[in-house]
């Protein structure tokens, strides 16, 4: 893959993003005292931006409580958001009735991080996997919807005459495969998939990349990655979307965010992974403090209490996306307001 | 190098397996290990391999029905720890040996402040006033990077963040100053920043008191930043071990070399892993020579069977393959 130069503006500007995140605010309000009236809101997603093209994988990174997995679910309308707009393939699922919303539950699919929380203990397998046939019509007897369980079963390399039994009797791995079956059974165009390999053993975790990789080129699928772990980001990812207590800080292709990281938190967080290389040196300066509860952010720039470039305006006031040659990043450093000073 | 702190030898630690009651499974089965103090070992392996048992075991933290096998040994500071009395057993524990696990918030009380549970900590060992116990728990503190160390001492944990409960758990196992600390995957619960800086703590307070650390993870990574010496488990045995640049740059055993290249790195993008077919055999169907026969790619007659020695590779590094054996053998014999 070769960077296109950014010529003109919006060189990264495919014609045809199948989501498109647009200011979206999900705030969950805390409630207290007798009459349990809403005290404050935690601002969980807080102004969010986001685009996926088409048969492409965006990893949406960030650390505990920055209100991934809240983006991840307003897309699914499993939280109702108080703000912004969700296109898929140009049209406003937040503005759609729950009848003409199940069109769209059929297009968007999630697998989720633990796999034995998702799988039914008493379900056989083919039973999970024929859950969503079954709700959306897919076959039209018993049998047909069988058959298409035994294919679903191939698909994700599990053997076809296993569909009778129970998730117990599947390892870790296999029951993440059993979810992602599942997941495709209704043919879904994007799937979430939120820390879907976070929880296994590195020699399953790559058969699981493996499998969502070749799915992906198969199938024409496009995935939403929620991840932490930057190394699966690197595996998998096209475009990388950095979140921040509620704030994307900065957006990019994969090799920009990793080779050139503009905002400070990506720098940090990128320093701070540990490496299997030996010897790369000592670790540049990480010491970057805890997290602020993501109940009570920081003002000004959300980072600033733990940036290491901090300068007079981060406390002051919010910074804005700026564009820097083409990438968007949420730095007074690269605001020419401050920049030029 | 100094004589080991901790030597263990042929330990073996057994579940009962299957239907009649006699019938026992080894979950650990015959390793042996030893730590120096000051120095860093790390038992890598994916889950279920038997490290976590490794662990309670040299702690005799082992629960009924699981039990530690006759013919294993545990030697720490000259002393046997399988032939301790209870009372005994019970006064090294956090005084010569200290353990600290994944997840800080199920090892503290909720409703106890922090503060109480560590100057209990330190007057459990030690004789000493309870002002004298704050003075030395603030202290402690301060040492581990925790901020307003005074003020934080009358939180309950849940008022704590997951990196900042996990600072409490070190200072707790710290202020009795233990020659031995066991870390069970110490910063797999916390977000990379906050891991980084735990590891770097730990870092610092080892060199500072001259702690030996025995290091239980899955995370290469980790293993790299912290460890001076690696042993790598696969379903209750040692594969293989050395010093970390002989483990991490040169592996030798086909289970480490898997599971080297299955890790997703920043400088490796959008390319496939490498996988390791199958999956870990479960406990009581283990293979009866090599563990690793069913899923190696290296594997021909003698892998089923019989189990594979130790060969020595370098006076650190070591490697239990027949196929390495092999080539040895073949290699060494002299050719006219």
């Amino acid at each position: 893959m070769s960077a296109t130069a950014s010529s003109a503006d919006g060189a990264n500007q495919n014609a045809d993003p199948l989501l498109k995140i647009d200011g979206l605010k999900t705030w969950y309000p805390v409630r207290g005292g007798v009459l349990q009236r809403v005290r404050r809101w935690v601002r969980a997603v807080d102004g969010v931006d986001l685009e996926i093209c088409r048969g492409q994988t965006l990893a949406l990174v960030g650390e505990s409580g920055c209100g991934k997995t809240t983006v991840g679910r307003s897309v699914l309308k499993l939280e109702q958001p108080r703000q912004g707009r969700i296109l898929f393939e140009g049209t406003d699922i937040l503005s759609l009735s729950r009848r003409a919303m199940r069109r769209y539950r059929r297009s968007i699919q999630i697998v989720f991080q633990d796999p034995n929380a998702s799988l039914d203990p008493r379900m056989t397998v083919r039973d999970a996997v024929a859950e969503g046939l079954n709700a959306f019509r897919i076959g039209r007897t018993a049998a047909d919807r069988t058959r298409r369980v035994g294919e679903l079963m191939e698909m994700v390399r599990l053997d076809p005459d296993h569909m009778w039994r129970y998730p117990h009797e599947f390892s870790g791995g296999q029951k993440q495969r059993i979810c992602i079956a599942r997941a495709l059974a209704v043919e879904p165009e994007l799937l979430i998939c939120d820390e879907s390999v976070s929880a296994l053993d590195v020699s399953i975790q790559a058969q699981i990349l493996n499998l969502l990789r070749a799915l992906q080129t198969e199938l024409g699928l496009t995935y939403l990655f929620i991840t932490h772990d930057l190394g699966v980001v690197g595996n998998i990812a096209d475009q990388v979307a950095v979140m921040y207590l509620g704030q994307i800080v900065e957006t990019g292709t994969i090799a920009q965010i990793f080779d050139a990281p503009q905002h400070p938190y990506t720098q940090a967080l990128l320093a701070s992974v540990p490496r299997v290389e030996l010897d790369l040196g000592p670790p540049a300066a990480r010491a970057i403090g805890d997290a602020p509860d993501p109940s009570d952010p920081p003002p000004g720039c959300r980072f600033h209490p733990r940036c290491p470039k901090v300068f007079e305006p981060c406390a002051v006031s919010e910074p804005n996306m700026v564009d820097i040659s083409g990438r968007p990043c949420r730095c007074f450093l690269y605001d020419p307001a401050h920049a030029s000073r | 190098m100094s004589a080991p702190l901790l030597t263990v030898e042929d330990l073996t630690v057994s579940f009962p397996a299957g239907r009649d009651g006699n019938a026992r499974a080894p979950v650990v089965d015959g390793i042996s290990l030893d730590v120096s103090p000051g120095e860093v070992l790390a038992l890598v392996g994916e889950s279920g391999c038997g490290k976590s048992m490794t662990a309670l075991a040299i702690l005799r933290l082992i629960a009924k029905p699981g039990r530690i096998e006759p013919g294993s040994r545990i030697v720490f500071d000259d002393r046997d720890i399988l032939a301790l009395k209870v009372t005994r057993m019970r006064a090294l524990r956090g005084a010569g040996i200290a353990m600290i696990f994944q997840e800080p918030m199920s090892s503290l009380n909720p409703v106890r402040t922090v503060g109480n549970q560590v100057t209990e900590a330190i007057r459990l060992h030690e004789r000493v006033s309870a002002a004298a116990a704050r003075d030395r728990a603030t202290q402690m503190f301060k040492r581990v990077g925790i901020p307003d160390p005074a003020g934080r001492l009358a939180a309950y944990p849940h008022q704590l963040s997951g990196g900042l409960r996990q600072r409490v758990m070190i200072a707790m196992m710290l202020v009795v100053q233990p020659r031995l600390l066991i870390a069970d995957e110490p910063t797999t619960a916390l977000d990379v920043t906050v891991q980084a800086q735990i590891l770097a703590l730990l870092r610092e307070l080892k060199d500072e008191l001259g702690m030996a650390i025995l290091l239980i993870t899955h995370d290469f990574g980790v293993v790299n930043e912290l460890a001076d010496r690696v042993a790598v488990m696969y379903a209750g045995r040692i594969a293989e071990r050395g010093t970390r640049s002989e483990v991490l740059g040169r592996p030798m055993h086909p289970y480490t070399q898997g599971l080297l290249r299955s890790i997703p790195r920043l400088s490796h993008r959008g390319e496939a892993l490498a996988e390791i077919e199958g999956v870990v055999p479960s406990l009581g169907s283990w293979p009866t020579g090599c563990r690793f026969a069913t899923r190696c790619p290296k594997v021909f007659e003698p892998c089923d069977g019989t189990v594979p020695e130790s060969v020595v590779l370098s006076a650190s590094h070591h490697a239990a393959c027949h196929e390495i054996a092999q080539r040895r053998r073949t290699a060494g014999t002299p050719s006219k």
